[in-house]
């Protein structure tokens, strides 16, 4: 379920995808801080890693979205250092 | 998680439909019935046809935005409401009634002109063009009537003067939608109606290929069409349902919105102390009224699994907005206007591919015409018994043919 948030302490990343995208502009509704349209009305990622203090927003726009065109996932751990 | 496939209720009367709302703020009460049994409804509508009913807010969703749930009305199993209505739309293809790409190609041109910074940018006009009919009802005697002097007025101009109608031509313009828009219109009623609203649109495309103006039609007219990447009578459809859809469900949410909140003033008092709440308002009346509770009608190409069941390849359904909107599942309380709701989800514009082009517009339409409306005519009440109102039950979108009203 998107709505659940996958846990405070994980970071997430979003990706939008143009060709699914039907212009309806949610996204930009629940997460102006998020996403943007083009001058053709389709998604801008304004930018993918979501900012804690952003995350409710995030949510909401995948939940939003009507097409499917938003796909939001945990951040892979970082790989282990040297 | 195998849930009984919907032939578990094939051996059941189907269930007459379309049905008339007994209170028009809330959906029929058939649906919440419907929503208690498990898996989707069989319903036979007037042209003997015998679509799925869909109620529960999830098998709504689901369904709506499946790649096997089609919009052509060309299929012989599409569940259109009324003959008129499914000739019409088979005939003209607007693209609500098209699928992908056919209806992603034409949907794209019209994206550009109803983002969220395209339509706040229109909020100024929207205000005049609300205050000067809001003038207009008070030079009024009471009662007057809300729909045709206010409503209506808003939401033609206010469409029209978005895609480049001349001010001239809006009486006759709000004359022939009135006659496309009803169910109970026969075929050669919708068509008669529907050519004379194409003869006004062909001519405005010739007069806007030779003189462009800061409109739609003219910048459709001088960029698909003239790129070939659209045909004339392809054109002349797409802005023949964006002027009509664009008009007749703000016309008709306006004065049931008005309404709503009359009868409901605990819910007017906090937005008198709080206007920073009208923009959920909004959301909230458009969930609590779903005037567009049957306007998604869709054959499935492939089985369509649902958590309630599966919609069998080749069956039509018809996904009820209303009904979505008002499972307590999703919503609690689903009765009650409660403008502090803080879930945003609802499908009062659809859900899928199809989810109205228009909405954003939409929203800001109805925030200004009912904020200008409350300001201008403080002491607005109805003027009639509620249950005397007649609806617009033979239309498409719900709504009320009149509204006296008094101040």
């Amino acid at each position: 379920m998107v709505r659940d948030d996958p846990g405070g302490d994980t970071s997430l990343r979003l990706s939008a995808d143009h060709d699914v995208c039907a212009g309806a502009g949610q996204c930009v509704r629940a997460a102006p801080d998020l996403f943007d349209q083009d001058d053709d009305g389709l998604v801008l990622l304004l930018t993918s890693d979501v900012p804690p203090g952003s995350r409710a927003h995030a949510l909401d726009a995948v939940d939003l979205c009507p097409s499917g065109a938003i796909a939001i996932r945990s951040r892979p751990p970082a790989p282990p250092g040297p | 998680m195998t849930q009984p496939a919907p032939d578990a209720h094939a051996s059941d009367t189907p269930v007459a439909f379309p049905q008339a709302r007994s209170c028009p703020f809330s959906p029929p009460e058939s649906y919440a019935r419907m929503r208690e049994r498990p898996g989707p409804t069989r319903a036979v509508i007037p042209s003997g046809k015998e679509p799925w009913l869909l109620t529960g807010f999830t098998d709504v969703r689901t369904a709506l935005s499946h790649p096997a749930s089609s919009s052509d009305a060309r299929h012989p199993a599409f569940p259109a409401l009324g003959d008129g209505e499914q000739q019409v739309a088979a005939e003209l293809r607007p693209f609500i009634r098209m699928d992908p790409p056919d209806h992603t190609r034409v949907r794209r041109m019209l994206v550009g002109e109803f983002t969220v910074r395209r339509v706040r940018e229109m909020r100024p006009a929207i205000e005049a063009i609300c205050r000067e009919q809001a003038e207009h009802l008070l030079s009024l005697p009471t009662p007057a009537d809300l729909v045709s002097e206010y409503a209506n007025r808003v939401s033609t101009t206010v469409i029209c003067r978005l895609l480049g109608v001349p001010m001239e031509d809006l009486e006759f313009f709000r004359r022939i939608t009135s006659v496309a828009g009803a169910r109970n219109s026969t075929a050669q009623e919708v068509g008669a109606a529907l050519g004379e609203l194409f003869a006004l649109i062909d001519r405005l495309i010739d007069e806007k290929a030779e003189d462009p103006g800061d409109d739609l039609i003219s910048r459709l007219v001088n960029g698909p069409l003239a790129r070939e990447e659209i045909t004339r009578h392809s054109l002349l459809s797409q802005i023949g349902i964006t002027l009509n859809a664009g008009h007749e469900t703000t016309r008709n949410m306006i004065p049931l919105a008005a309404l709503d909140l009359l009868r409901n003033p605990d819910q007017m008092d906090l937005l008198r102390d709080d206007p920073g709440l009208w923009p959920a308002a909004v959301d909230e009346l458009l969930r609590h009224l779903s005037v567009a509770d049957v306007i998604t009608l869709r054959v499935a190409t492939e089985d369509i699994p649902l958590e309630s069941g599966t919609i069998p390849a080749g069956d039509g359904y018809i996904a009820l907005l209303g009904a979505a909107n008002h499972d307590p599942e999703a919503f609690p309380d689903p009765e009650r206007l409660d403008l502090t709701r803080t879930q945003r989800n609802h499908v009062a514009f659809g859900y899928g591919v199809h989810q109205c082009v228009g909405q954003n517009l939409g929203r800001l339409e109805l925030e200004v015409a009912l904020r200008v409306l409350f300001e201008r005519v403080p002491g607005l009440r109805l003027a009639a018994p509620l249950e005397e109102l007649p609806q617009r039950s033979a239309s498409t979108i719900f709504g009320l043919d009149e509204v006296p009203v008094a101040w």
